[in-house]
């Protein structure tokens, strides 16, 4: 008997497939052959990569537009300073320490930001952040306003092993944050997070619960920012509130998912790539790289508001990470025909 | 046993009474219209079933169970499926990806793509198109069907006839008999009353908030229904 079934995979997706194994193989092995600068851009493109797909999954797929994801950032960084420097935990096992706390606080802020709708949320969410990182400037214990230097955690650590250390949990957060933002959307719960999106009261008619879903993104994505944040400032090993609690974190993430394509998985690794060529290229030219940065952002919202994915992916019906269903029905068989 | 049922039902906005005590009842495998001018609070009713708006837990009862003042999302998952009025489809999904929405709350039953493909071969030929891109009438039909995908005891349905053409409301219309032979009781609210007595077994008529006629379309005279629809 013939049969329906549904087929997800495109002949770009196993490409896809194929070079994203191949990439990560190289990631993996990069401590062997490449030299430590290239390590340490490949680290910082990863995580950039994670705090990118999880701003997306929020904002791109959730609906909810926060401004304040420094906030999960800066509390990920400070944990290496509480569970570090004062308790002596090695600080790669912070990371997803880092993660699991950061989660936890989300529970109270979502129940705060989540009474604000809109604009509201963005400026409540932006205030929250705010609110930890004056928390934690006023804390003495936790270096206080001026911050503190982390460099003893990685002490006893071999150059070696931490170099290499740093870039495999980013590759685990980038391409981790990356299949997981897609295995969710693949999920039932990825199309209801997507009809959430769409519309709220004609998604909770059919049986979604607005609510839960936008709980679960608010923290999973505080979860990612959480330990991204946590190995950002291993690999800096000094942190002050100012820099772990800035509104350029979410800014970066603004700019990465807009101008690569908000509410696509591909959007953020597209965005992340421009990102950087970009930051090459004008690294030269001081205040002018933010001010073009800022323009090309601007230009991106007015006029291609869907990103370079939107635009590319949109023009060539190319899926590198199809979430879409196709049902394959049975072809109809020729003797039964209309009469 | 009535398979839907309200008693004393009523509803606010604020201050405003909008419903005053409405009784209610559809039998299995019934359909029932429910007809009144605009503003005589039709889709409040509607909404105030869904669980939209807030109602107290033995002013309905769906299956001998009340479900008045649950969450819209649990009362899904009971068995009653709303088709709103404007259809809402979801932009940023295709046509089988709304059907599948449908299906999230899991309840088991008769309908499937493949079932709901039958009912209107269109949509299976429109599958992969993004909802929005069909018209006016097809969108209705992929509204029905992500409606039908939460296998419902009862379908509810809004202003069915919309902004559609009298041909496509016939077509729309004539997939009724079909939905009803799966075991499923149907409302449909109309302002169109010409197609409400065309297909209901029984209507009621709102007026204002209140229940201003009911009984069998064969019954009640063209002067009932005009004074029960206008108040005059």
């Amino acid at each position: 008997m013939n049969t329906a079934v549904i087929q997800r995979a495109t002949r770009a997706s196993r490409i896809g497939a194929i070079v994203g194994v191949l990439l990560v193989l190289a990631a993996i092995s990069m401590p062997w052959w490449a030299e430590r600068s290239s390590q340490r851009l490949a680290a910082e493109f990863l995580y950039t990569l994670a705090l990118a797909q999880m701003w997306n999954l929020l904002a791109g797929y959730g609906g909810l537009l926060s401004v304040g994801q420094q906030a999960f950032i800066g509390l990920g960084g400070y944990s290496l300073v509480l569970f570090g420097l004062q308790a002596g935990i090695n600080p790669f096992l912070i990371v997803p320490l880092a993660g699991l706390i950061t989660g936890l606080i989300a529970v109270p802020t979502a129940a705060i930001v989540f009474r604000l709708r809109g604009a509201y949320f963005a400026v409540g969410t932006w205030v929250v952040a705010e609110v930890f990182r004056l928390l934690i400037a006023n804390t003495t214990s936790l270096g206080g306003g001026s911050g503190t230097s982390i460099t003893s955690t990685v002490i006893g650590i071999p150059a070696w092993w931490r170099e290499s250390l740093t870039l495999w949990m980013a590759l685990a957060l980038g391409a981790g944050a990356t299949l997981a933002v897609y295995l969710l959307l693949r999920s039932r719960h990825g199309l209801a997070l997507t009809a959430v999106r769409d519309s709220e009261p004609a998604a909770e008619s059919l049986g979604i619960s607005v609510k839960r879903i936008k709980w679960f993104v608010y923290i999973a994505s505080a979860v990612g920012c959480g330990m991204a944040g946590a190995l950002i400032f291993i690999t800096k090993l000094r942190i002050a509130p100012e820099a772990a609690f800035s509104i350029d974190w979410t800014a970066t993430m603004f700019f990465v998912v807009v101008i690569g394509g908000i509410g696509t998985i591909e959007g953020p690794i597209v965005g992340t790539l421009v990102f950087f060529i970009l930051r090459e290229l004008l690294s030269d030219y001081g205040t002018w790289y933010m001010i073009i940065l800022g323009s090309v952002a601007v230009a991106f919202m007015l006029w291609i508001p869907r990103g370079i994915w939107g635009l590319v992916g949109g023009r060539f019906d190319m899926h590198f990470f199809p979430v879409q269903r196709r049902l394959k029905l049975p072809e109809p068989q020729s003797n039964n025909k209309e009469e | 046993m009535s398979i839907l049922e309200t008693r004393n039902l009523t509803a606010f906005y604020g201050d405003f009474q909008a419903l005053y005590g409405i009784d209610f009842r559809l039998e299995e495998g019934e359909t029932v219209a429910v007809i009144g001018s605009n503003g005589a609070g039709k889709s409040t009713f509607l909404r105030t079933l869904t669980g939209l708006n807030a109602a107290a837990s033995d002013s309905v009862v769906l299956a001998g169970q009340p479900i008045g003042g649950l969450p819209a999302h649990r009362i899904v998952g009971l068995g009653l499926a709303l088709v709103p009025e404007g259809r809402r489809l979801f932009p940023s999904l295709t046509v089988e990806e709304n059907l599948l929405v449908g299906a999230y709350s899991g309840r088991k039953g008769p309908w499937s793509l493949e079932r709901l493909y039958k009912l209107f071969p269109i949509l299976a030929e429109r599958r992969h198109n993004p909802g929005t891109a069909l018209s006016g009438g097809q969108q209705q039909m992929v509204a029905i069907g992500r409606a039908l995908m939460s296998n419902p005891q009862v379908l509810l349905c809004d202003e069915l006839s919309l902004g559609l053409a009298p041909i496509v409301i016939r077509d729309i219309y004539a997939a009724l008999p079909g939905i009803k032979a799966e075991g499923c009781s149907v409302v449909v609210v109309e302002q169109d009353v010409s197609q409400a007595m065309n297909v209901a077994d029984r209507l009621y008529c709102f007026q204002e908030g209140r229940v201003s006629l009911e009984g069998r379309p064969d019954d009640l005279t063209r002067e009932q229904i005009s004074l029960a629809y206008f108040g005059v």
